[in-house]
């Protein structure tokens, strides 16, 4: 190694130590704190701090509650990215073919995307109210009790989810089809192949690889989600919307079990750590196609 | 010919009426910012009588939102320049490959970036309590600044890999010492990236709810979404004060769509065709 070399690395130090030092104080050592946090009793109200090993873990195991929460996460995350994935993927293909007011069309999809989560739920608030909100005047008048009706708030919290985050997904496919040329389709239509056997033969499997991509995105957000839930039903009626970050929040802010929280909280990360493996085992696979 | 283009038209036309469908929850979150007390529960009429602009007026008069605003814009521009600083000298090494493990600080940012951030805000709390900065701006401007810095530099190092050695090579013949280099040569060349990650971080602080919320107390540091969450409203919801407010905490949102749509556009071209 040369002085030149090594005058170059210590200058590599120098510059990176700045970060990595804010990111290991900021994210790795709260992240070892979590897991340590969640082997105690803590509730600083009353001076409590004791060890309690694996206590939280073993009392989730039988509570109804947590149940609740981590099949409220599953349902809200499943639906909520198939319906954008879907939905995303529709609005791209109906982008492409679009030939004046495109940047009108871009514009009105960012506006979703773009928004803060509060604002989307005080929106959607407003949207849902049972007597002078647009969505049940749009229903003809339907008296739905959208977000008090534990039948009907996951519903509510999803199409609010979907709206703001539709977006996401289109314009990654749309930028994906900006890059397939046109003669691919022509070619198919000359084979004699229709609109729906081009789309199915030709467009989709290019789509293949860029929708694994969107929908691992969308997903761990999915699974993080919090902001919207908080604001627009705080996990009820009845725990109907209350997901596994909501009653984490809860545990550790409302209850003040900051140890109980951080149990639920590790049950979060292991849940997106394991959803995060398992599409990147999926993806190198359609690696050739994306 | 002109058949197919009316059909044309007429296609572009609905996919563009669709959007603007998809959009109303904004809309009508605007119209009902502008529409009278009086007229609020009583739907239909879409239309209002007139529109006026007493909620706003009612919203900036009252102090906490007056000040949710300048909390909100100063956390945000401070944890942009914090981010930045932080970030534009990690993210040059780690393209240029100069530091040790350049790669896998560059693989740590991309973990972090799946880290849910509900999994350390109670330890992050308990941080800020014992460093005596509850309620205070400079909390929030911390968590902001860990939870934006990943993407900062794995936005920027990207940017820095475009730029050819040669350029810093040249420059170094010139004379010019590493710092010369950095401000004269490298960071004009990396300013469509510097503004782009800039302005993604800025929104992000401006957006973020959960540090936000668990961090702050009172009026003095609570940003806008928070005092937007918590507005008040004991036996009747102020509906018309609520959608001012969303309206008012939209204004950067809505003009970095505005500004940047035509960037974007090009930009998604541009990736698209790179492929």
């Amino acid at each position: 190694v040369t002085a030149r070399e090594r005058a170059r690395r210590r200058e590599g130090t120098v510059l990176m130590a700045p970060a990595l030092a804010v990111l290991a104080g900021l994210t790795l050592y709260p992240l070892c704190w979590v897991l340590w946090l969640s082997l105690a009793r803590r509730v600083p109200v009353f001076g409590i701090d004791q060890f309690v090993g694996l206590a939280h873990y073993v009392f989730l195991a039988g509570d109804a509650r947590f149940w609740n929460a981590l099949w409220v996460t599953a349902v809200f995350t499943v639906v909520s990215v198939a319906l954008e994935v879907a939905l995303g993927l529709a609005v791209a293909l109906a982008l492409r073919g679009q030939q004046w007011g495109q940047r009108t069309a871009v514009g009105l999809l960012l506006l979703g995307w773009t928004l803060p989560a509060v604002v989307t739920a005080r929106q959607f608030e407003w949207l849902y109210h049972p007597s002078a909100g647009l969505v049940n005047l749009a229903l003809g008048g339907a008296s739905i009790n959208w977000l008090g009706d534990p039948a009907y708030a996951l519903l509510g919290v999803i199409i609010a989810d979907v709206w703001r985050t539709m977006p996401f997904v289109a314009l990654l496919c749309y930028a994906r089809l900006l890059g397939v040329p046109p003669e691919l389709a022509e070619g198919a239509a000359v084979d004699g192949a229709g609109a729906l056997g081009t789309f199915w033969w030709i467009t989709l499997p290019l789509l293949r690889g860029v929708v694994l991509v969107a929908a691992l995105f969308r997903t761990l957000d999915a699974l993080r989600a919090f902001d919207l839930m908080y604001v627009l039903t705080g996990g009820g009626p009845a725990n109907s919307t209350e997901t596994l970050t909501v009653l984490a929040y809860r545990s550790s802010f409302q209850m003040m079990q900051l140890g109980f929280g951080a149990a639920v909280a590790v049950v979060v990360l292991l849940v997106v750590l394991a959803t995060a493996a398992a599409y990147t085992r999926a993806l190198p696979a359609s690696g050739s196609a994306a | 010919v002109t058949g197919a283009r009316w059909r044309q038209a007429a296609r572009d036309g609905l996919v563009l009426l669709a959007l603007v469908a998809y959009a109303s929850p904004f809309f009508w979150q605007a119209l009902t910012s502008l529409r009278p007390e009086g007229e609020l529960l009583v739907v239909p009429p879409l239309l209002p009588s007139r529109l006026t602009l007493e909620h706003y007026a009612a919203v900036l008069g009252r102090s906490v939102i007056a000040r949710a605003l300048l909390n909100s814009a100063g956390i945000a521009a401070l944890t942009t320049m914090a981010a930045l600083a932080l970030g534009v000298p990690a993210a040059y090494a780690a393209a240029r490959r100069s530091g040790p493990g350049a790669r896998s600080l560059l693989l740590a940012m991309v973990a972090a970036t799946a880290l849910p951030a509900v999994a350390v805000v109670s330890p992050l709390y308990l941080v800020v309590r014992a460093l005596g900065l509850r309620d205070t701006w400079a909390a929030v401007i911390l968590a902001h600044t860990g939870f934006a810095l990943p993407l900062v530099v794995w936005l920027l190092a990207g940017f820095f890999r475009e730029i050819p050695v040669a350029v810093e090579e040249a420059a170094e013949l010139d004379g010019a010492g590493r710092w010369a280099r950095l401000r004269w040569v490298l960071l004009p060349l990396a300013a469509p990236g510097v503004a782009s990650a800039g302005v993604l971080t800025f929104l992000f602080s401006w957006n973020e709810f959960l540090f936000a919320y668990t961090f702050t107390a009172t009026e003095a540091s609570r940003t806008l979404p928070v005092a937007l969450a918590l507005f008040p409203g004991v036996f009747e919801v102020p509906w018309g004060d609520i959608a001012a407010a969303s309206m008012l905490a939209s204004v950067p949102p809505v003009l970095v769509v505005l500004a940047l749509q035509r960037h974007l556009v090009r930009g998604l071209t541009a990736g698209a065709l790179r492929e």
